[in-house]
C-alpha cells in the first residue's frame, strides 16, 4: 500500500452542494438548494467562462420571453460518479410560446446568490416562432452530466 | 387540436407541418415548422444535449 495525492472524489460533489467554505462564505437562509435560472443569449453575444454574474447584455429578447430566463428544475442533488462530481438539472429547460431569433447559448446562474454565474453552454443557432424551445439535458453521468468536476 | 401560432390559435389540421433533424457534435436538434399556405406561423426547436463539454479539472497539489 502507498499514499497517493489526489482531490477527494467526495469533495468534488460537496463543493457543488455548498458543504465546504474555504474562504469567507455567505449567510444562507436555509439548507434548501438555491434557485438556478437559465437565460438565453444571441449568437452575437460574448458570454463565456469569464462571466461572474448574470448579464443582460446580448440576452435574447422577444415575445413571451422574460429577461433573466426561466427557473431550472433542480430535484437531483449533486453527486459523485466514479471520481467525478456531477450535477444536471432534473428536467428539460422549457420556454413556451416564445418568438426568438438567432440565439445559441444558455447561461445558468444562481438567482438566490446574487445572480452569480455558473456555466455557459453553446448549441447551434436557433430560431423559434410562436413556439416552444426545449433544452433537453444530457445523461446524468461522469461522461455527460451538465456540470462535471473531474 | 388547436395550437398557438402567430395568427392566434389554429387547428393543427389546417397547417402544413415540416419536421427537421440535425446532429451536431454536442447536440441533436429537432425542429417543427407549421405553415399556413406559404407563411410560417409557428416554429418549435428542441435541442437535446449530448455532451455539453463543461468540465472543471480538480488538481491536488503536491509538495516538491
Amino acid at each position: 500500500m502507498s499514499n497517493v495525492s489526489g482531490m477527494c472524489s467526495s469533495f468534488k460533489s460537496e463543493i457543488l452542494k455548498g458543504i465546504h467554505a474555504l474562504g469567507t462564505s455567505v449567510v444562507r437562509a436555509g439548507t434548501g438548494a438555491d434557485t438556478i435560472k437559465a437565460a438565453l443569449y444571441l449568437a452575437s453575444a460574448s458570454r463565456g467562462a469569464g462571466d461572474t454574474v448574470y448579464n443582460s447584455t446580448g440576452e435574447v429578447a422577444g415575445s413571451g420571453y422574460t429577461a433573466g430566463g426561466v427557473a431550472v428544475t433542480n430535484a437531483t442533488a449533486p453527486s459523485t460518479s466514479g471520481t467525478t462530481g456531477i450535477w444536471t438539472p432534473s428536467a428539460s429547460i422549457v420556454y413556451t410560446s416564445v418568438t426568438l431569433a438567432a440565439f445559441d447559448a444558455v447561461l445558468l446562474y444562481n438567482s438566490t446568490q446574487g445572480d452569480k454565474a455558473i456555466s455557459v453552454h453553446n448549441f447551434g443557432s436557433q430560431t423559434v416562432t410562436a413556439g416552444t424551445f426545449t433544452l433537453t439535458m444530457p445523461v446524468h453521468d461522469a461522461s455527460n452530466a451538465l456540470l462535471r468536476i473531474a | 387540436m388547436m395550437i398557438h401560432t402567430t395568427k392566434g390559435s389554429l387547428d393543427e389540421a389546417t397547417l402544413a407541418r415540416t419536421l427537421g433533424f440535425e446532429e451536431r457534435p454536442r447536440e441533436f436538434v429537432v425542429w417543427i415548422e407549421y405553415r399556413l399556405g406559404d407563411e410560417l406561423v409557428r416554429r418549435d426547436a428542441h435541442v437535446i444535449m449530448k455532451d455539453p463539454g463543461v468540465v472543471a479539472t480538480a488538481i491536488a497539489g503536491e509538495f516538491a
